[in-house]
């Protein structure tokens, strides 16, 4: 057999490293790859992000590169979003929509350079980006493989990243981007990330993957640096009130029900949506949406009591009129919140719905009505996370 | 640049049959139409061509047999200028020993046709212009939407489904049978004759990238079949050529307050996002309106006029997996006199001859365009226009032009190499036929799918600006999202072949553009 | 005892069945459960008709006609309890292409090396896939929850009709405006051009049109051979759409549970029994007289055979209407395919494949460009076998150690394509030998040590499928699945709900709706329509819906 068709999954280029320190060996299964579930233990995981600093592999995320004198034009017609507002060295959050206006994924636009970009997805979309380049000059090359990269989130990732030599680093705005020398190569240094926290994520080529690994923990020693797995992250995700593609909605193009996609709007994402600029995908159908209404609408929940209301209906008195898709008890926030979808009628601020939750204790089920209020924006959003110069811890 | 000073409601791309008609009709609801066409003379594939000194032939379509009669009337075209010099025509089938099949309206003759042929021939030929008429009253209208219906598209809808009940329990179930298979298993199932399927199967595959035995090839039958709903009873030959049946469209266009203005390319549609602004001319000129209406193909519209990048991701996908392949070349010979043909009567030179044995040979020389190989042995469909119409070639001379099938578009060894051999085996095809034809060639020409495509600006070189199979007709024609002849882009509508019903010269698709957009009104 | 055996001759049932296929023995089956004393009639002196197993070499059993199942309809197989009686399906997944430059084209049964496979010769084509698997699965979804109904009769005005009409336009007014248009797209396109539009790798376009183009008279550019893929898509194994697996024991068991089942409710069935005529009289079927002259009476009468040899062969004329007679002559059967079992010494090589690789488990096909493909089907045109075959291969005894000894291997070889006749001729014994060696000579060009290990082959053209199991032209569905032979128009319009054209006479062979590979629900269906008729309480399940 070949070399790609030998294992069912690859391993990324910190895989030995990431084996090593997975004393747990639980492993989940990310677009090819092997990827930690955790490494030791999840409370722990999540709090190095909350308390000190927690790295996560992020290498198996689809990582487009667009090049050529129309990749600027090009991303304007493929996203919703007004590219052009984004500066050379700024990234920016964006999601893709299909003709109908539903959306296709979500993800980080990087803009390394005139008409020279990264595109991070979470969907494989070559197919769709190569649709999407008839009648523009443009070149776009999967480099999911080609670069490697690791999150390093939490109140400390800017001391450890200072101890690590990158002198300056304190004064790189959120969604900025730098790049520093490192062992011989170019490291790339960008102030994003999944957290809700103050974090970083590093972009460099694979043969480096090891030391920046090795380099990295040497200089985090002393600042609490742990590896984290998925499970974590998860968590951290949730109480930052970030969507996951694939969970909290369902890429337009995957789905085979009528009806399954979401359009922007009905993802609360509906400050992502440009109508003064060009066309692009989705134009027509959410300006008809808008005119007419959606039919969803994305709340965040406060859910009362401590049980998190995953996969619970969600009703206005007996009727059901949404479904949640991601919950969790926020242990940071201590809050108790779920992402839901309901019927575009209901959900406004300040409404009170129930949520109907079922728990299991001692193979004992329970149920709960528990009643919620939807909320505006999310329950974690420390200063420090945008604060510039940013903070040690 | 400079902005045109003359404000205009609406801009047809291209004064093929279609936009002319659709100016046409606009012109007599009051819109101020401009019409601009890239070529010299209107009329687009209805164009006369003068190969050599003093012939001159129809240079794409070379009969002219479903042109729609209310079109024909409501423009008046016998009386600005158009002149049938011959109507009715048969058809007769070839054989190399003399041995023909007269194929009329309604009846077949033939020394080697036996009587259950001829008594089965009636009977199809009666339940074909059943079908033929059916399709025919959802031609005259917009392909209804399916499931977002109003008004309009229910009563096209029941009227279809009126038409079917009325056909009778029996031809209805024939009917669903039949529209999607392949001509030959229905030959098979009617005829023994060989020479008779294959005059018959013909009319299903002409001008397609099928074979006799295509599923979908009854459909082009009765496709073609629609003329004798419209009153042909067989094809029929203009005088001066297709070429003047554009220039009556034309000029009754004219007299109707269209202003034409030929040798102007268009470079491009002007948009204001998605919001079509007018068009801007190769030199560039910009002209405004706020419709502009292509008789261009579906993918010149939305890949050269528009361009992909300014329309959404899905529609383009949508165009450019629209199939329009054309296999059909042209062969125009300049005769010193009118050939011989073996047991055929001067008289009968001037019907359509076919070249076509069997229908095991046109699928064998459709074997060969599948891969990208012309005909070792081509179908053909002849007609000697000269022997109607004598203005065409200096006197006593003839003209000869064939539809020659099959010679794909994209030919694997490529045209520049492949054109001269093919046109001498064409050539030596009707030889066959006509002995000592040869000997009275004056000059002669192919022109290739390729040819007719530059010509003609339609993509592939296909006729129907994209295959009439089912999976092309009615709500998917030309796509899915774009069949009601709006499109996608606010302003912009097709009138051209590539929409709703099709292609041939029928004028409907042109007609039935401009009845929507009047429809629409102010929403247009 | 003279008395006993006349009392047996002239002994009538409540229904007779005629031909123990698959569909004949879960019709018979259903009718039985219902409390009706049933005879199925066999012409074979084994049962099963295409659906069986043989052991045509000592210690090796044949699947030699279906071979792999994944049509059998989840509701049929528990609701006549068919693991109680020993089915055993295992699923496989997977399938390879062999490239004639050496190269292989690896369908993984695992999502992400599947995923790697196809970036290898294209990234967008294995991101297309993605899209490509969605589509078909719409239209399989759309298609499956009719499997178990009765097609409803377009032209006809009766509340049923009407109401399974409305059934059929609420399911396809789902898909929503431009997703109709895009299933009567699929339903009238060629499996090819429907490929161009996700594809730009020749190799995985001939890959995937393998399933438009098995058991059909039709090129993988000719309109209608969309719909033929889906019949290969629209099955499952536990749920899983999609899915192929073996039957332990190779199909002979589906048809041996499928007796027993019948058995245990009270059912007869006599092999040997060769039907000549089904005897009508006043418009009324009232039995069948078998081809020895032998004659059993039943006032039903359900023919298991195909429309062909139903209307034309066991029934007069003289007792149909016209129409059905015409229709019946235009039905559309043509063979189009052959089968080569083949006993192996050992496990054959494979060129480029290691010996471990996963794909040795799964369907192997041979044919790496339309091109090829298309030019296969030119051959079938031209009346004789394709010089350049389409195969599909598979060695079920590495999953299923009942099929031979250990160690020794079964191969079931399925070519495309064979026709039914030879240059206008029938096919000699000659003929048979002769496309047997190509196929061979074929299969060696992929694997070189194939030719040694062989022990025994078995060659079977349309005329022997035709001949033994009574399949007309040697067509292995019944009848053409393209659209005009399909849903009401299947087998012919007008006669789609599985009644014949005289009182009591029925069909339940793939040649009815929803047609063929070894679904059974064709059977089930019919049995259904016959209860309906004789007022008797309906014993078929109703289909599970999909979610």
């Amino acid at each position: 057999m070949r070399p790609h068709d030998e294992t069912m999954l690859l391993q990324t280029p910190f895989h030995a490293r990431i084996a090593k320190a997975c004393e747990l060996n639980q492993w989940d299964e990310w677009k090819g790859y092997t990827t930690p579930h955790a490494y030791t233990e999840v409370e722990q995981e999540y709090f190095a992000i909350r308390n000190s600093s927690g790295v996560f592999d992020l290498t198996p995320m689809m990582k487009y590169r667009i090049t050529g004198p129309d990749a600027e034009a090009f991303l304007n017609r493929l996203l919703t979003r007004d590219i052009r507002k984004v500066k050379v060295g700024r990234v920016a959050y964006a999601v893709w929509c299909d003709d109908g206006g539903q959306v296709m994924d979500d993800g980080t636009v990087f803009h390394l350079g005139r008409n020279d970009y990264r595109l991070c997805a979470y969907s494989r979309m070559m197919d769709w980006m190569q649709w999407s380049a008839m009648g523009f000059d443009v070149t776009i090359v999967d480099e999911t493989a080609a670069v490697a990269a690791l999150a390093i989130q939490g109140p400390t990732s800017c001391a450890i990243l200072k101890a690590m030599g990158f002198e300056g680093i304190e004064s790189l705005k959120p969604f900025g981007i730098r790049t520093f020398a490192f062992d011989g190569v170019i490291l790339m240094v960008s102030r994003t990330g999944f957290t809700g926290d103050l974090g970083y994520e590093l972009w460099i080529e694979p043969d480096k993957a090891e030391s920046l690994w090795d380099k990295l923990f040497a200089a985090g020693k002393n600042f609490g640096i742990k590896p984290i797995g998925g499970a974590a992250l998860e968590l951290a995700r949730i109480e930052a009130g970030f969507l996951q593609a694939g969970t909290d909605f369902v890429p337009a193009e995957e789905t085979v029900r009528m009806g399954r996609s979401r359009s922007p709007f009905e993802l609360g994402l509906g400050w992502l949506v440009s109508f003064d600029k060009p066309i692009f995908n989705g134009r027509r159908a959410l300006l008809e949406e808008k005119k007419n209404g959606s039919r969803y609408r994305f709340v965040y929940l406060d859910v009362e009591g401590n049980k998190p209301a995953e996969h619970s209906f969600i009703l206005k008195g007996n009727k059901v009129v949404g479904t949640v898709t991601s919950a969790a008890w926020c242990p940071t926030a201590k809050s108790n919140i779920a992402f839901a979808q309901v019927e575009a009628r209901y959900g406004k601020p300040g409404e009170k719905l129930i949520a109907e939750v079922y728990y299991q204790r001692e193979l004992q089920w329970s149920r709960v009505l528990a009643k919620c209020t939807v909320i505006e924006s999310t329950v974690f959003n420390p200063p420090r996370r945008r604060q510039t110069p940013a903070a040690d811890y | 640049m400079t902005d045109s000073q003359s404000n205009y409601d609406v801009i047809v791309v291209g004064a093929g049959h279609n936009g002319l008609i659709c100016a046409s009709y606009l012109a007599r609801a009051g819109r101020k139409v401009l019409v601009v066409e890239v070529n010299s003379a209107p009329g687009g594939a209805a164009a006369t061509r003068e190969f050599s000194k003093g012939f001159s032939v129809s240079a794409c379509a070379h009969w002219l047999y479903q042109l729609n009669p209310k079109v024909l009337k409501n423009l008046a075209l016998e009386s600005h200028g158009l002149e049938f010099v011959a109507r009715d025509l048969d058809t007769i089938a070839l054989a190399k020993d003399g041995n023909h099949i007269v194929l009329s309206s309604d009846s077949i003759e033939g020394e080697s046709l036996t009587d259950s042929d001829k008594l089965a021939y009636q009977r199809f030929n009666q339940q074909m212009l059943k079908f033929s008429k059916l399709l025919a009253s959802a031609f005259e209208r917009r392909a209804p939407k399916l499931l977002d219906r109003n008004f309009t598209d229910l009563a096209t809808l029941a009227k279809l489904g009126f038409g079917m009940k009325m056909l009778g329990r029996e031809d209805m179930r024939d009917f669903i049978r039949l529209v999607l298979i392949n001509i030959y298993d229905v030959m098979e199932e009617n005829f023994d004759n060989e020479l008779l399927k294959a005059a018959i199967s013909i009319d299903g595959v002409l001008g397609s990238h099928m074979g006799p035995r295509s599923p979908n090839t009854v459909f082009g039958y009765l496709y073609r079949r629609l003329g004798d709903v419209y009153g042909y009873k067989g094809p029929a030959v203009i005088k001066g050529g297709m070429g003047a049946l554009g220039e009556a469209i034309a000029a009754s266009a004219q007299s109707s307050g269209v202003e034409l203005r030929t040798d102007a390319a268009v470079a491009k549609i002007n948009l204001d996002v998605n919001k079509v602004t007018g068009v801007t001319l190769v030199g560039g000129e910009v002209i405004d309106a706020d419709l502009v209406v292509s008789n261009a193909d579906p993918k010149t519209t939305f890949e050269k006029l528009i361009g992909f990048r300014n329309i959404e991701t899905g529609v383009a996908r949508r165009v450019s997996n629209i199939r329009s392949r054309g296999n059909a070349a042209k062969l125009h010979l300049a005769l010193k006199r009118l050939p011989d043909f073996t047991g055929l009567s001067d008289a009968q030179k001037g019907q359509r001859l076919i070249i076509a044995p069997t229908m095991n040979y046109i699928e064998l020389a459709f074997n060969a365009a599948k891969y990208g190989e012309y005909s070792e042995q081509p179908a053909l469909d002849i007609s000697i226009a000269s022997l109607h119409d004598d203005s065409l070639v200096p006197a006593g001379s003839q003209v000869l032009s064939a539809i020659v099938q099959y010679a794909p578009h994209d030919l694997k060894q490529g045209w520049e190499v492949a054109k001269e051999p093919f046109k001498n085996l064409v050539i030596d095809c009707i030889a066959q036929y006509a002995p000592g034809i040869k000997e009275l060639i004056v000059s002669s020409e192919l022109l290739t799918p390729q040819d007719l495509a530059s010509e003609f600006h339609m993509t592939g070189g296909h006729w129907h600006h994209g295959e009439l199979s089912v999976d092309q007709v009615m709500m998917m024609r030309p796509f899915p999202g774009a069949s009601q002849y709006g499109t996608s882009v606010e302003g912009l509508y097709l009138c051209g072949a590539g929409a709703h019903p099709g292609g041939g010269v029928m004028g409907l698709a042109g007609r039935n553009a401009a009845t929507e957009i009047i429809k629409r009104g102010d929403a247009a | 005892m003279h008395g006993v055996q006349r009392m047996d001759v002239t002994k009538k049932y409540d229904a007779i069945v005629i031909g123990a296929g698959h569909n004949g023995l879960t019709n018979a089956a259903y009718l039985a459960k219902a409390g009706l004393e049933v005879l199925v009639l066999e012409k074979n002196s084994y049962i099963g008709g295409a659906t069986v197993s043989r052991e045509l070499h000592k210690d090796w059993k044949y699947s030699n006609c279906s071979y792999v199942c994944s049509l059998l309809r989840p509701e049929i197989t528990r609701d006549l309890e068919l693991p109680r009686h020993g089915l055993q399906v295992v699923p496989y997944g997977g399938s390879v292409t062999f490239c004639q430059n050496g190269d292989y084209f690896g369908d993984y049964p695992d999502h992400e090396r599947q995923y790697r496979e196809i970036a290898r010769h294209s990234l967008r084509d294995a991101n297309a896939y993605e899209r490509y698997s969605a589509d078909v699965m719409k239209q399989t979804r759309l298609i499956r929850p009719f499997l178990m109904r009765t097609p409803p009769d377009p032209t006809s005005l009766r509340p049923r009709d009407i109401k399974e009409m409305l059934v059929l336009g609420k399911a396809f007014a789902e898909m929503g405006e431009e997703g109709l248009a895009d299933t009567l797209r699929f339903w009238t396109m060629s499996i090819g051009e429907y490929l161009d539009e996700y594809f730009e790798t020749d190799v995985l376009k001939a890959h995937l049109a393998g399933s438009g183009i098995i058991g059909t008279a039709l090129g993988v550019y000719s309109p209608g051979t969309a719909y033929v893929l889906l019949h290969h898509y629209m099955g499952d194994v536990d749920g899983t759409v999609g899915a192929w697996g073996f039957a332990r024991g190779g199909m002979g068991a589906v048809a041996d549970v499928l007796a027993a089942s019948f058995q245990s409710f009270g059912g007869e069935i006599k092999n040997d029994a060769e039907v000549g005529k089904i005897l009508v009289k006043n418009g009324k079927a009232r039995g069948v007289a078998l081809a020895n002259g032998d004659e059993y009476y039943a006032d039903t009468v359900v023919s298991n055979l195909d429309p062909k040899r139903t209307f034309l062969k066991i029934m007069d004329e003289k007792d149909l209407p016209e129409d059905i007679v015409r229709k019946a002559r235009n039905f559309k059967i043509r063979g189009s395919s052959g089968k080569l079992n083949i006993a192996l010494d050992g496990l054959p090589t494979f060129t480029g494949i290691p010996k471990n690789s996963p794909l040795l488990h799964t369907d192997m096909h041979i044919l790496d460009s339309m091109e090829r493909m298309e030019k296969a089907y030119d051959d079938w045109k031209a009346e004789t076998w394709s010089k350049d075959p389409y195969v599909d291969m598979l060695i079920p005894t590495q999953i299923d150690p009942t099929m031979a000894p250990p160690g020794k291997h079964m191969m079931t070889v399925f070519v495309q394509y064979a026709p039914p006749r030879i240059d206008g001729a029938e096919w000699t014994d000659a003929d048979r030998d002769r496309f047997g060696k190509n196929v061979i000579d074929q299969i060696a060009k992929y694997s070189p040590d194939f030719k040694d290990l062989i022990l025994h082959c078995e060659v079977r053209t349309p005329r022997e499928i035709e001949d033994e199991v009574g399949l007309t032209e040697g067509n292995i569905f019944m009848g053409e699945l393209t659209f005009d032979q399909l849903l009401f128009n299947r087998p012919f319009p007008g006669y789609a709900q599985y009644r014949g054209p005289v009182k009591g006479m029925y069909m339940c062979g793939s040649g009815t709706h929803p047609g063929g590979g070894v679904m059974a629900a064709p059977g089930a269906n019919a049995a259904r329509e016959i209860l309906l008729d004789l007022k008797l309480r309906n014993t078929v399940p109703a289909g599970y819906a999909d979610d």
